[in-house]
């Protein structure tokens, strides 16, 4: 009994330590989602090219697909449009939700949409399209009810419109074989 | 003197502007918008709350609070609001359950370990002071040390 008293410090501090090692190598923003396996909430989004046409969830139904929320405004967003742009070529489906910053009145230029139509389109041609289209989330929304914290972040949505996988940050090749790829394939019908 | 003034006097009315002018219709719902963007966390900006926080997504969620508030929504409907969306980690209060139980009882029970180690050995202090002392001679001890010494290696 004594023995054991005398070495639990010992072990005490063993058992801290690898706490906080193992605290080291977690990722701060790695957490659960809050919209994991609900249905896309209810939207009503411009397209950013045709702005007459409106996109609600029940017409992106029948396939499953990827949505990545994007600005041309976010450097890590441009980063990951050629990798995308090759998920693309693979065949899969890819839709953008276009998460438009905020203007201050006393500060910014009015929100103009040909200027954003310029700007999508010289961004997209110079790091490659992997749109099928993208919708415009002007006020954030959407973005809010999906629980977006920020850009990029991207969404695997199933054939019937439930969200399967929240992914923050970037796609590069290791984060979509290692996560995603075996959600995406999972969830897409045959 | 009077241009330090005019320095002091500019660099308050920026600081006046910079604050944000909401208008309520009581006091109460004021107070509510004031403790709610307190303890709501901005999932972008970790360890900030979404009052401090100028964070795109902490100005929406701003935002949203306050035309909840306006819609005369109470705080657990706000809350809860915010939860659906980005989970338990979006408020400063996490829910007792299974996983956060343990931040509550932890203490509790180092404290109650701390208290029952105290006990213990008082306990054993008394009663070591409770045993008569015996009373042996210095050549009774001498023999003692020596054969205690003996089985030593």
């Amino acid at each position: 009994m004594r023995k054991v008293l005398y070495y639990l410090p010992l072990f005490a501090f063993l058992a801290l330590a690898l706490f906080l090692l193992s605290g080291l190598f977690s990722d701060p923003r790695e957490r659960d989602s809050a919209s994991l396996n609900k249905a896309l909430p209810e939207f009503a989004l411009a397209d950013v090219m045709q702005p007459d046409k409106i996109w609600t969830p029940s017409e992106l139904k029948g396939e499953t697909y990827l949505l990545n929320v994007w600005g041309t405004w976010c450097p890590t967003c441009n980063a990951e449009l050629g990798y995308l742009t090759e998920l693309r070529q693979q065949g899969v489906k890819i839709v953008g939700l276009y998460y438009e910053l905020p203007r201050d009145p006393a500060f910014d230029a009015p929100f103009i949409l040909a200027e954003l139509q310029k700007d999508v389109q010289q961004k997209l041609q110079q790091q490659g399209d992997p749109y099928q289209f993208n919708m415009l989330d002007i006020d954030r929304s959407l973005s809010l009810d999906l629980g977006v914290s920020g850009a990029p972040e991207t969404f695997i949505v199933d054939a019937d419109g439930i969200i399967r996988a929240h992914h923050i940050g970037d796609i590069n090749p290791l984060v979509w074989r290692s996560k995603l790829a075996p959600i995406y394939q999972e969830w897409r019908k045959p | 003197m009077s241009r330090l003034a005019c320095l002091l006097i500019l660099l308050f009315s920026v600081n006046a502007l910079c604050q944000e002018v909401l208008s309520f219709d009581t006091d109460a719902q004021r107070q509510l918008y004031q403790d709610l963007t307190a303890e709501l966390r901005c999932p972008q900006c970790q360890n900030q709350n979404i009052a401090d926080s100028n964070a795109v997504v902490a100005v929406d969620m701003r935002q949203k609070t306050y035309q909840l508030i306006r819609e005369g929504q109470d705080r657990q409907q706000v809350v809860d609001y915010m939860i659906n969306r980005y989970g338990d980690f979006v408020h400063y209060l996490p829910p007792v359950n299974r996983y956060t139980l343990w931040l509550w009882l932890l203490p509790l029970l180092m404290l109650l370990a701390l208290f029952a180690t105290g006990v213990y050995r008082r306990s054993r202090q008394t009663s070591a002071l409770e045993t008569p002392e015996v009373n042996t001679s210095a050549v009774e001890l001498d023999q003692l040390i020596a054969r205690y010494r003996s089985k030593k290696p």
